[in-house]
């Protein structure tokens, strides 16, 4: 990525201290402001963590930051009542096919884009990254009739009709995921730091294009990959609107369905519904503290040259 | 290949700071290009492109699946319909309250606490990560979270029962619900919004901070004239994609309060679903998408020309 600068916050301790004090200067006031914000972004997740783990009749009124009795029934309920397991199973098969084709197609073509250009290929990357101001509720009808008369599945014909086609399954929940326009973008962005001189070296000794963009540029743009992967991740794992349009069983419900199953009518039974909520987060959390240095630098980066 | 790493290092190095001429990129691989970028376009065109079109050509039916028949051209009935249907304007009404009122203030709080946040203090990465939380957990899940918060017996309530006030029916009561949804926005959008901001602010020159003080400029003057400025490509990116989420806002809807009470909440996001997928009317629910469509490109143009339109 270009702009290094950026890409760490942090820096190093000594440059920390060289670093001249800017706007506001040391005042006790901002860093007041600042811990009393964090306290009240994270009170909701204490409380999140706290109920999960009370007993359910202990819920109401007695609720306090540190459960009394503190208990794993709300986690096993979450898991059986809800069918969660297969909710999570369903959600991770969606979201590894959609980091996997992101990965790769979207990332390759984010490279031509930058660096193989070709007559036409800057009006065709307008086009595709244009579509990110799409709304959902314009493909939304559409993709669903698409997925409805998708022929020769569900018991449809080769024309399309007769059956319900790829609704209630996960290849018709992954449909929408398989490209994220966002991500050529990004691809494009980072391979626009590059000139092609390593091709064009890679080229004179006779390698494919294939071979240069496999041998020479991958390795160089682990981190892209690493933030096109998050990106798609998260974006799939949390989505609600298209899961809840394609599919109606519990097969093939996705978690962020899965979630809404302990609304149910009336009681609310709030302790399963967090430990439920605990759950479907972990993973999401897991990816990003494995690649938070990736997630941050790359999330500034790929906007600050939007 | 055969360049040995440091040459590689080298060359990637120049490649990060300088840029070739265009024209030495483009000498080989006329329609190479073309065969890498293809399966992406196809999946874009066939799955977004396809639909943008397919869609507009239902809003120009009447389409109900259940019945037999398929759709029936019925030309711009549906948009006539719409201008004088009270449930879509009233949608359109709260999508637009929704975003006003959760865009300025998620704005300036983010504002303010990236630079507070851009201060180099121990620990500051711990601060930036805690704010960045809420924008980690999806949005089910911390509607949820929200639900109880705002319910009988909630937090809010509680922290009412401590000063002695009647507990409230935050999310059922319509002159509360649209605010008690947008206040976990802003909660939510926090963190993303801040980060953003953060590098915007991180990749503003520090001499030009030197300069200033020089010339004698206070702390507001500082940021008046070389944040603020330096800011501005950042603030255009995170103002115009905060419109185009909050202006499609569905789901912490479903969850907190299904649109009600009254509609108060119901965006128009959420009544195109329920008039396609409850009530089963693709095209008249297509045309509301359309007019969805319209009124936040016309929105995102209209922020994008206050923010870019005059420079100091």
């Amino acid at each position: 990525m270009t702009a290094p600068a950026t890409s760490r916050p942090a820096g190093g301790p000594a440059r920390r201290l060289r670093r001249p004090r800017t706007v506001t200067g040391r005042r006790p006031g901002s860093l007041a402001v600042l811990v009393i914000t964090t306290l009240l972004v994270l009170v909701p997740f204490l409380w999140m963590l706290s109920l999960a783990f009370t007993p359910e009749e202990a819920a109401f009124g007695s609720a306090r930051l540190i459960p009394s009795h503190p208990t794993l029934d709300n986690f096993e309920r979450a898991w059986s009542d809800g069918a969660l397991g297969r909710a999570m199973v369903n959600s991770l098969i969606v979201t590894l096919i959609a980091v996997v084709t992101n990965c790769v197609l979207a990332v390759a073509a984010g490279y031509a884009f930058a660096l193989l250009p070709f007559r036409g290929s800057r009006v065709l990357f307008y086009t595709l990254v244009s579509t990110v101001a799409v709304p959902v509720s314009v493909t939304l009808i559409p993709l669903f009739l698409m997925a409805k008369t998708f022929p020769l599945t569900g018991g449809n014909d080769i024309t399309g009709v007769g059956g319900t086609g790829l609704l209630n399954t996960l290849g018709g929940v992954v449909l929408p995921y398989l490209i994220m326009p966002m991500n050529i973008f990004l691809a494009k962005q980072f391979f626009d730091g590059f000139d092609g001189d390593m091709a064009e070296a890679a080229r004179i000794d006779g390698a494919s294009e294939l071979r240069i963009f496999r041998q020479v540029y991958l390795p160089l743009a682990k981190p892209l990959v690493a933030v096109v992967a998050i990106f798609t991740f998260t974006g799939v794992w949390d989505d609600f609107l298209w899961p809840l349009v394609v599919t109606t069983s519990h097969d093939t419900q996705t978690v962020q369905l899965a979630l809404t199953r302990f609304l149910g009518s009336g009681n609310v039974q709030y302790g399963a519904l967090m430990a439920a909520a605990v759950l479907v987060t972990l993973p999401v959390l897991a990816v990003f503290l494995f690649n938070q240095r990736h997630f941050i630098s790359g999330l500034t980066e790929g906007s600050t040259k939007g | 290949m055969t360049s040995s790493p440091t040459a590689t290092e080298a060359v990637l190095e120049s490649g990060r700071t300088g840029r070739a001429p265009r024209r030495a990129r483009r000498r080989r691989g006329r329609l190479t290009g073309l065969w890498f970028v293809l399966p992406a376009a196809a999946i874009v065109v066939w799955f977004t492109l396809v639909p943008v079109f397919y869609g507009l050509g239902l809003s120009f039916t009447q389409y109900s699946p259940l019945g037999r028949t398929g759709p029936r051209i019925i030309g711009f009935d549906n948009y006539v319909r719409l201008a004088g249907d009270a449930d879509f304007r009233q949608a359109i009404g709260v999508t637009v309250r929704y975003t006003v009122q959760v865009l300025p203030v998620l704005v300036v709080l983010a504002l303010l606490l990236a630079v507070l946040a851009n201060k180099p203090f121990r620990g500051v990465g711990l601060f930036r990560s805690a704010l960045y939380l809420p924008h980690i957990v999806s949005l089910t899940a911390v509607s949820m979270v929200w639900l109880w918060i705002y319910s009988r017996d909630g937090m809010v309530n509680e922290l009412l029962d401590l000063v002695g006030l009647d507990p409230q029916r935050w999310l059922h009561e319509p002159g509360s619900a649209l605010t008690a949804v947008s206040a976990m926005r802003v909660w939510k959008a926090l963190g993303s919004n801040m980060v953003l901001l953060l590098a915007g602010l991180q990749a503003i020159p520090r001499h030009l901070y030197e300069a200033a003080r020089m010339d004698g400029a206070n702390a507001w003057q500082q940021f008046r004239y070389v944040t603020l400025p330096g800011l501005r490509p950042m603030l255009v990116y995170v103002v115009t994609m905060d419109i185009i989420y909050l202006s499609q806002s569905f789901a912490e809807l479903f969850v907190l309060t299904q649109g009600g009470p009254l509609g108060e909440t119901t965006t128009a996001n959420y009544l195109i679903y329920n008039e396609a997928f409850q009530h089963n009317e693709l095209g008249s629910a297509s045309a509301m998408a359309f007019v969805l469509f319209a009124l936040i490109i016309g929105f995102s143009f209209v922020s994008l020309r206050a923010l870019t339109g005059r420079k100091s």
